[in-house]
């Protein structure tokens, strides 16, 4: 009750089925190509139109390339997607950021930084990371393609109102520790299914102090403890970003925005359904050694012993673990690396790439390591740029790629091979995730530029100054 | 495909697995088609644990042991975690499978389940500890999902529990009906929040 998410998700309550679910107004509608295809067949099926054109924002970015966007998509599966998308957006009237669009980018990395996303919105799209967006200080979470036709049909979405959890993290970092750090320590901790029917808040000085990037993160990462989404209530360093912004409010209008976000935090009173607090000198800089996200540990210690997992998850701690080629108890420290990824909607902004150039300045990328290193968008590109970041990256022997999801899930050509091993900063570590066969192991952009410049998983506090 | 659900008795698979994730159920590269073709997708289910990398079947993997079939799966908890994909669900119901049992479903997931006409049912623990003893002892053991009085009952054992679906969504998958047939009846209501809100 007076939870800051009560009031978002109550104000746009447009009615309610009884026993059954409410009718939330979605003021935000983002689409990319992969999950909407079916659901404009459906609205061209049914003969009907967008209800709110105007509220809906298309861009491609799971299948672009991440070389040579100002060519035609070779893979022709690929290429067919997209063109999709450009046709079904300008067909029914969409705004559409298409590849060489220089809004073009990471959807969940470009809503915010457009200032589409804004406090106080109900935002959703075909795509689990739509929590992203939370860190705005919106109620945002993914759908299915039905539901992205419900929306589409009727800027709706009949959905039951998620239970409430606060998790706060009180005290302060410890040097070498990364927002990423804390959201694969929350996932070991709360598991990979403890979310599951809940909307969480995050709060406590470890957010308040966090930037805007950072809290992209955290919120990023909800959806992998099952919970539907996270969000941050809005404040100053809110504003701060999202001040000036192509879409954000202007003039007076920006005063009056202001004044209402003010607004929205949890009352003192505010009763969740459940609360969990943490310390933040128990988080560690994290790496996963299995196949989902809740398997991480700090890098500095060994992978868990089979009698330490409760009996009922020992099957899947085995096939996890055989899957990695790994085994129970044995160091993560030192364990070879062939890829590393930094990007994706989870760390492919500017603050990400200013980590991994602290650690990369003044070293080398070690022979045998193959680095994707992918902004979330053209213009976290262009901040690169014009904070000289690529020039201490290429020293480096490292290559900044072009925009898009990349190897996160490796829909375009940036596959890793069979076996192989990824220090990645992406979202997930499931089997196959980064192409058939790959060994995903989630880290910070701190952890990957320590994987990097070394070839080997590396404690990223050793490197740094 | 609406498919109307009422009453089903079949065997099932055992999916002996904990959070079976939606990038296992239908791999990433699987998501580039532009149409719901369901045979396509139930093709893919579990592409790749079905099938080696070679291309031949894993007969270690469940849909490939001829012990076991039906259009029931039962699997571990926290099914259908990770990615939204709606794909996910197209697979399932495109295999064949019209309801899956687990003792709980990620959310999105299960929502698309629904939208699919795919029933997840939700049990016990203990409830489906046993019913992957009875299905592992005896193959041939048949379980019914009866939605009008949302019971789930393990033949084999006797047993039964009753399983949570809200009141709208039981009335849609019994009679065919989806929410967009719903939303698009209700449109006064929408236009009359915009005009709340403004």
């Amino acid at each position: 009750m007076n939870t800051l998410f009560d009031k978002i998700w109550d104000s746009h309550v447009v009615s309610w089925i009884e026993d059954g679910p409410d009718q939330l107004y979605a003021d935000r509608l983002y689409c990319h190509e992969v999950t909407t295809p079916q659901a404009f067949d459906e609205l061209r099926q049914r003969g009907i139109k967008c209800f709110r054109p105007e509220k809906i924002f298309c861009m491609p970015d799971h299948n672009t390339p991440t070389h040579d966007q100002d060519k035609p998509i070779v893979d022709p599966v690929s290429k067919k997607q997209v063109d999709a998308l450009t046709r079904n957006a300008a067909e029914f009237g969409l705004s559409y950021f298409g590849m060489n669009d220089p809004r073009n980018g990471i959807i969940h990395v470009v809503g915010p930084e457009r200032g589409l996303s804004l406090p106080g919105m109900t935002i959703v799209c075909g795509d689990s990371h739509t929590s992203t967006h939370g860190a705005v200080g919106a109620v945002a979470f993914g759908i299915g393609t039905s539901e992205v036709g419900m929306v589409m049909a009727s800027q709706c979405i009949l959905q039951r109102k998620p239970k409430s959890m606060r998790i706060k993290i009180e005290g302060k970092l410890g040097n070498g520790v990364a927002p990423k750090d804390v959201a694969l320590y929350l996932m070991k901790k709360i598991t990979t299914g403890g979310g599951t029917g809940y909307f969480i808040e995050y709060s406590g000085s470890v957010i308040r102090d966090m930037s805007m990037e950072g809290r992209f993160t955290v919120c990023n990462l909800s959806i992998e403890m099952g919970a539907r989404g996270g969000f941050i209530a809005p404040d100053e360093t809110t504003f701060e970003y999202l001040k000036g912004r192509e879409y954000s409010p202007k003039g007076q209008e920006w005063d009056k925005a202001v004044a209402y976000w003010k607004t929205l935090k949890s009352g003192n009173d505010a009763v969740f359904d459940k609360e969990i607090e943490f310390d933040a000198a128990d988080i560690k800089p994290m790496i996963t050694y299995g196949t989902n996200p809740g398997m991480g540990i700090p890098v500095t210690d060994n992978i868990p012993e089979e009698s330490s997992i409760p009996e009922a998850g020992r099957d899947s701690f085995r096939k996890a673990l055989d899957y990695m080629g790994f085994h129970a108890g044995e160091p993560m420290i030192g364990k070879h690396v062939d890829y590393v990824f930094l990007g994706a909607c989870t760390n492919g902004r500017v603050e990400d790439f200013r980590a991994f150039a602290s650690i990369a300045e003044g070293r080398h990328k070690a022979a045998g390591v193959t680095a994707w290193l992918v902004p979330g968008s053209w213009e976290v590109a262009r901040q690169i740029r014009a904070e000289g970041i690529d020039n201490i990256l290429e020293a480096a022997g490292f290559e900044i790629r072009q925009p898009g999801c990349s190897a996160c899930l490796a829909m375009n050509d940036d596959k890793v091979p069979a076996g192989k091993y990824c220090v990645s900063t992406s979202n997930r570590n499931f089997q196959g995730r980064q192409g058939p066969g790959s060994r995903t192991l989630l880290a910070s952009p701190l952890a990957a530029a320590a994987a990097a410049v070394t070839g080997v998983v590396t404690d990223p506090r050793t490197l740094m100054k | 495909m609406k498919q109307k659900f009422d009453i089903i008795t079949d065997t099932c698979v055992p999916l002996h697995l904990d959070n079976v994730d939606t990038d296992q159920i239908i791999p990433a590269r699987f998501l580039k088609a532009t149409t719901r073709d369901e045979k396509f997708f139930g093709e893919n289910l579990f592409r790749d644990w079905r099938y080696r990398q070679d291309g031949t079947p894993d007969p270690d993997f469940v849909l490939n042991d001829k012990r076991y079939g039906g259009h029931i799966l039962v699997a571990g908890k926290n099914f259908g975690c990770g990615s939204s994909r709606e794909h996910a669900a197209w697979a399932l119901a495109g295999y064949g499978f019209r309801a899956v049992i687990s003792s709980y479903f990620a959310d999105i997931h299960k929502n698309n389940e629904l939208n699919n006409f795919v029933l997840p049912v939700v049990v016990s623990e203990g409830f489906l500890r046993e019913l992957f003893s009875s299905i592992e002892a005896d193959p041939a053991t048949k379980v019914t999902i009866d939605l009008p009085s949302q019971t789930v009952t393990d033949t084999a054992t006797g047993r039964s529990e009753k399983f949570p679906i809200d009141k709208y969504k039981k009335y849609c998958l019994m009679n065919g009906i989806d929410d967009i047939d719903y939303l698009l009846g209700n449109k006064n209501k929408i236009t009359e929040y915009e005009n709340k809100i403004k």
